[in-house]
């Protein structure tokens, strides 16, 4: 199930986030999204958005912060604790 | 009321009301070492100049990026690289006044190209790295812009509009590891493998030869380009000296990028004409790493934007707290109204406030701010820079109001040295800014008894989201893009951290549904083709939307309901 979320996830980013041709970003669990510069926090958003209503949570907007959203890992990590 | 004590009195700025009491532009050209009638070249102004200070030895840039990366360059090699940028793209065929844009990430090669366009002569054209295709291709477009300058990441977006960019001659990749991954029309240039340059007589430009062309939004029809000219380097030399409090042993950190005006009037020129260090940071937002780096590097003066501060204020004090932060001695706030809540949590936690300070990319520098060592009144925007006459003007008839309290339009006497000479393209837009004598900014504000300045909001449907400007034109053409779409009105809601942002009112076409898809893939639309910050990040779908009986849709009525603010006159209302 994690693991389904997190492939999820960063299929998601991937397809989102990375240019189609982008052949040079790599992209792994753990690769820092925010503070890397990959996702802005402006596009977090979106990502908060896919979330939600892809499980069915609310994660609060004190929750959602750039260190929380910051890889997949984490993303996967706040999604559970909202699902419990 | 309070006094900052952090602030010592031997500030630049001394006595606010004694500079301002005795100011004239020639205090500020004097400190320059620039007389009237001299060239004066930004490029120059920035490197060559302070090498011949003798602090060629000195450091000019610190910089890192998220995977820990540094660089390091003192003035003088600041000097060499973008006299092989100017060298470079001369020998591409660039001329003066020719527009070359940068498009990169905060890496090293935007600042140096930045300051090797000018010293050539051209005019610089910094785009944010994140616009999408069609956020860049109106700019592109406007400007003709003859070269651009870009990096392997970013390139993808320029290929997708060249053919519509028949006047891009080039495409200059900076950190391109293989020419055969390179295009048509595009070329690779490297600054680390290129010969050094020790000589190139910068462009002997005027006071009024055009600079830099920065595109701002505006409420209707495409961006502006607001051009600005070398003399501008006059007072965003004297007010980073002023409100910043630059000195010759700071450590200094803007946070701003480069593809905004904070990112270059005070993130390039005005610190390195002080000869400043400048630490620069390319990542994403991280209270964490934020504080890291001020701690590393010993970051003396911290100039940020509220939307950062209140991203620090959600993780807490106690972060701030874990860190040295001991080196910090004056921090500055632009972009939007600091709210008082922020000032006094920066005392708090860092033992000095935030100052706020005001201005517009058209105006190029800081026009309205707290200064060192003032009594800083939490939420005001604070007093003129010296030089500078600003009053509020009534909203309809632009007489000046004199009555405390009363809100009108902030108004600037023109001319001041960094003040726009012209939207590119758009005379009739630059001259719809001046009326009965004054430059209009579109801001409403009130002004106190004792003269400070208190910022209510914008006078105009542009959104001012995270201390940026976006057009509510632009995004609903974009939203009109999408399949599905048959109208849409896109106005600021507010926001606890960016103030406002984007709210889009959508109806839709026969044959589609509300739905969470839909949603976030009209969402996904808008942010891939014009930018994040453009990204509606809230959308309501609705059956109609309010319209004048000639059709036009009432954005100020959808933007009053957001707000909870009187919706005004609605006589020319539809009725459903």
């Amino acid at each position: 199930m994690s693991e389904d979320m997190k492939e999820m996830v960063l299929e998601y980013v991937r397809e989102e986030y990375v240019d189609e041709d982008d052949e040079d970003t790599e992209l792994d669990y753990d690769t820092p999204l925010i503070s890397g510069g990959l996702v802005d926090s402006f596009s977090m958003v979106s990502l908060k958005v896919f979330l939600e209503k892809k499980y069915h949570i609310q994660i609060p907007d004190a929750k959602a912060t750039p260190e929380a959203f910051d890889s997949v890992n984490k993303i996967v990590a706040l999604v559970k604790e909202y699902q419990d | 009321m309070h006094s900052d004590k952090t602030i010592p009195a031997t500030s630049n700025i001394g006595s606010y009301e004694e500079r301002a009491a005795s100011f004239d532009w020639s205090v500020a050209e004097a400190e320059l070492g620039w007389s009237e009638g001299d060239p004066i070249n930004i490029g120059a102004v920035c490197t060559d100049r302070i090498c011949e200070q003798g602090l060629g030895a000195k450091l000019a840039l610190l910089w890192e990026d998220s995977h820990g990366k540094e660089r390091k360059y003192t003035f003088d090699e600041l000097r060499v690289a973008t006299n092989k940028y100017a060298r470079y793209l001369q020998d591409i065929g660039v001329s003066p006044q020719d527009r070359v844009c940068v498009f990169m990430d905060r890496i090293p090669d935007f600042y140096i190209s930045f300051l090797g366009i000018l010293k050539l002569g051209g005019i610089a054209q910094p785009l944010f790295s994140a616009f999408g295709p069609e956020s860049l291709v109106v700019r592109l477009q406007d400007a003709d812009t003859k070269v651009a300058l870009t990096t392997m990441r970013h390139v993808r977006k320029l290929r997708k509009i060249r053919q519509d960019l028949p006047n891009l001659e080039t495409i200059v990749v900076v950190d391109c590891p293989d020419v055969s991954k390179l295009k048509e029309g595009e070329v690779a240039f490297s600054l680390d493998a290129a010969e050094p340059v020790e000589e190139f007589e910068a462009y002997p430009a005027w006071r009024e030869t055009p600079s830099v062309l920065h595109y701002t939004s505006g409420t209707t029809g495409k961006p502006k380009g607001a051009l600005h000219v070398h003399g501008s380097v006059i007072q965003q030399y004297i007010s980073a000296k002023w409100v910043l409090d630059l000195g010759p042993d700071d450590v200094y950190w803007c946070t701003a990028d480069p593809g905004w005006v904070t990112g270059t009037s005070y993130g390039i020129i005005g610190a390195w004409a002080n000869g400043v260090t400048q630490m620069i940071y390319d990542g994403g937002f991280s209270s964490e790493a934020w504080y890291k780096l001020i701690a590393k590097y010993g970051v003396t003066i911290w100039y940020s934007a509220p939307t950062a501060i209140r991203l620090l204020m959600r993780d807490g004090k106690e972060l701030a707290w874990k860190h040295d932060l001991s080196s910090l001695r004056h921090l500055i706030s632009v972009g939007e109204p600091l709210n008082a809540e922020a000032v006094i949590w920066s005392e708090e936690t860092f033992g000095k406030p935030f100052y706020d300070s005001y201005w517009q990319t058209e105006t190029g520098s800081i026009i309205i701010t707290n200064y060192p060592g003032m009594d800083v009144r939490p939420g005001s925007m604070g007093k003129p820079f010296p030089g500078i006459e600003a009053k509020v003007v009534d909203l309809q008839t632009h007489e000046p109001i004199d009555e405390p309290g009363r809100v009108g339009l902030i108004a600037i006497k023109p001319f001041w040295p960094s003040i726009m000479r012209g939207y590119w393209n758009n005379t009739p837009g630059y001259f719809s800014k001046f009326d009965r004598g004054w430059y209009l900014t579109g801001d409403r504000s009130s002004i106190d008894a004792d003269g400070y300045f208190w910022f209510v909001g914008r006078d105009d449907d542009v959104i001012n989201t995270g201390g940026h400007l976006v057009g509510p034109f632009e995004i609903e053409s974009a939203l009109l893009e999408h399949d599905a779409v048959a109208e849409s009105a896109a106005v600021g809601t507010p926001d606890k951290v960016n103030m406002e942002v984007v709210k889009a009112f959508i109806t839709l076409k026969p044959g589609f549904e509300p739905s969470d898809d839909l949603e976030l893939e009209i969402m996904n639309f808008v942010r891939k083709r014009l930018s994040p910050l453009a990204m509606p990040q809230v959308i309501e779908f609705a059956t109609t939307l309010p319209k004048t009986r000639s059709g036009k849709i009432m954005r100020r009525v959808l933007r009053a309901q957001e707000w909870g603010e009187p919706i005004g006159d609605i006589s020319t209302l539809e009725n459903d």
